[in-house]
């Protein structure tokens, strides 16, 4: 199955997932500081910047960009709960 | 309430400026959680330019009828160009409905993230949305004499306020901001009954959750020339404006004098029923130390009720809870203690939980999902130790205090794991 690796820069932790993984299955798990609301993409609560590696997760849905325009997010950031890794290596920290 | 000085007319606040709101005198208790001693008022307000005609704000939807009544000794509603919403909770909004269908022609001015809401709110009417701009700081309307000047001040108390200035007449619309619930009809602050306790009670149990947004929405109303603040609840405040911005500064600033400025701060409370609990809170507590760089504070909770330590938990950088496990869950007070923290902002802290436990020990886990559901981070696992805990179960919370120790000075080792590993 293929994998990724997503480094938690906060806490330092960089974990091996299997391709498909979402950040919000994985960030609370190793206790990184990214934080979560409504968890469906809505609330903006998990805004997460990606600092490097964002070529490697899935494309924001229109719903997605919606939100992140109507909450004047700063290029480069997604939200954890609906981001989901393709591959690669991901560095991300909370916004 | 004091004897009626108010009729069913918009009354001048300023040349062209009408206040249009409604009265709510019974009210006692406001959105759950506040007491309102003498009721409230829903503020709402019209300008009148040459060319336009602007309502800033409307009124819970039940005192609609007075608004409008209002609204039409001032105004008639073809002339409506502008409606401003500077915040878009239902006792603002609720009158905003039946608004747009008198004024269809109107445009509506409103932060980014008030969006999303004003389509919600206007999803039961099945109508379309009116237009609808988008603004933020330094974006301004023109009524022809008359400009109005946005700024974007969110999370005050939702993510969707906003501010708007009067410019010639020097006027601030705050929304919440600058508001209490005080219902007296003589309507200005040098007239109005001593209303100090409500505004600093509001202030308290609204706004200080967001003391970080507060400041910047300070730093930006602090240089203008105010005349008059004109909130969404309460008094007008006519007399002395700039008083209250001063205060809400005061307000926002950290409370406690830290002497320690430098260090990071670690309060760890905790409980204990024979004293095991205890001596992991202390072990816990002597780890953290020993890193440096780390004020460590120990609390036994048994001595304290949550309000008193509401001060030290805004200010904490990080916090562990220690429970022992009673009936299968940790014990009331740490619960209270978490139940209280509505009025601070926690998010991002570092949370830890830790506890000895006789039979099964559930305490532990559920403290840390409270703390990941209050959204501080918990990157550390916690501690459960069966009964008395031996030497090495002592190293392992000497080594748990160092570990957070570690995490709240940037000290942390990088690691590598596979997510097949954890749970």
């Amino acid at each position: 199955m293929p994998k990724a690796k997503v480094t938690f820069q906060d806490i330092g932790v960089t974990v091996t997932v299997p391709a498909g993984t979402r950040l919000i299955e994985v960030s609370e798990k190793v206790g990184a500081g990214i934080t979560y609301g409504c968890r469906e993409g809505e609330c903006c609560t998990c805004l997460t910047k990606i600092v490097s590696g964002g070529e490697h997760l899935a494309p924001p849905s229109m719903l997605e960009d919606q939100v992140l325009k109507d909450n004047l997010a700063p290029r480069g950031h997604r939200l954890a709960c609906q981001a989901q890794i393709l591959g690669g290596d991901i560095v991300v920290k909370p916004a | 309430m004091v004897a009626a000085a108010l009729t069913d007319n918009a009354v001048e606040i300023a040349p062209g400026v009408h206040w249009v709101g409604a009265l709510d005198p019974h009210l006692r208790s406001f959105d759950i959680i506040l007491k309102t001693a003498n009721g409230t008022s829903y503020n709402s307000y019209v300008v009148r330019g040459e060319n336009g005609v602007a309502i800033i704000d409307t009124v819970k939807e039940n005192f609609a009828d007075d608004f409008f009544r209002r609204l039409e000794t001032v105004a008639k509603y073809e002339e409506i160009t502008t409606i401003v919403l500077n915040h878009l909770e239902p006792d603002h909004s609720g009158a905003l409905p039946e608004l747009l269908k008198r004024a269809p022609q109107a445009k509506v001015y409103l932060s980014s993230r008030a969006q999303m809401m004003l389509k919600a709110l206007l999803k039961p009417t099945g109508e379309p949305p009116p237009e609808y701009i988008p603004v933020t700081t330094d974006d301004t309307v023109d009524l022809g004499g008359r400009t109005l000047r946005f700024l974007h001040t969110p999370y005050l108390h939702w993510p969707d306020t906003q501010c708007t200035y009067l410019e010639e007449e020097g006027i601030l619309f705050t929304g919440d901001i600058f508001g209490c619930h005080f219902c007296d009809n003589r309507l200005f602050n040098d007239t109005v009954g001593d209303f100090r306790f409500s505004f600093e009670y509001y202030y308290a149990h609204i706004m200080r959750p967001f003391r970080e947004y507060v400041l910047d929405a300070i730093a930006l109303i602090e240089p203008l020339d105010i005349q008059l603040i004109a909130p969404a609840h309460g008094p007008v405040l006519r007399h002395k404006p700039r008083d209250y911005v001063h205060r809400y500064r005061e307000l926002a600033t950290p409370r406690l004098f830290n002497e320690a400025r430098s260090e990071k701060t670690l309060v760890v409370f905790y409980l204990s029923a024979y004293g095991n609990t205890r001596r992991m809170a202390e072990a816990l507590a002597a780890g953290a130390e020993s890193l440096g760089g780390v004020r460590v504070s120990l609390y036994d909770l048994e001595g304290g009720e949550a309000d008193i330590f509401t001060d030290l938990v805004e200010e904490a950088d990080g916090l562990a809870f220690g429970s022992p496990t009673i009936n299968a869950d940790a014990v009331k007070p740490i619960w209270d203690l978490l139940s209280s923290l509505t009025t601070v902002n926690v998010k991002g802290k570092l949370g830890a939980a830790f506890g000895s436990y006789g039979w099964s020990g559930e305490a532990v886990r559920l403290i840390e999902d409270r703390l990941r559901g209050l959204k501080l981070r918990v990157p550390v696992e916690g501690l459960r130790i069966k009964l008395v805990p031996d030497a090495s179960e002592l190293e392992a919370c000497r080594a748990l205090g160092e570990q957070l120790a570690r995490h709240l000075t940037g000290r942390v080792e990088h690691r590598e794991i596979d997510l097949a590993m954890l749970a």
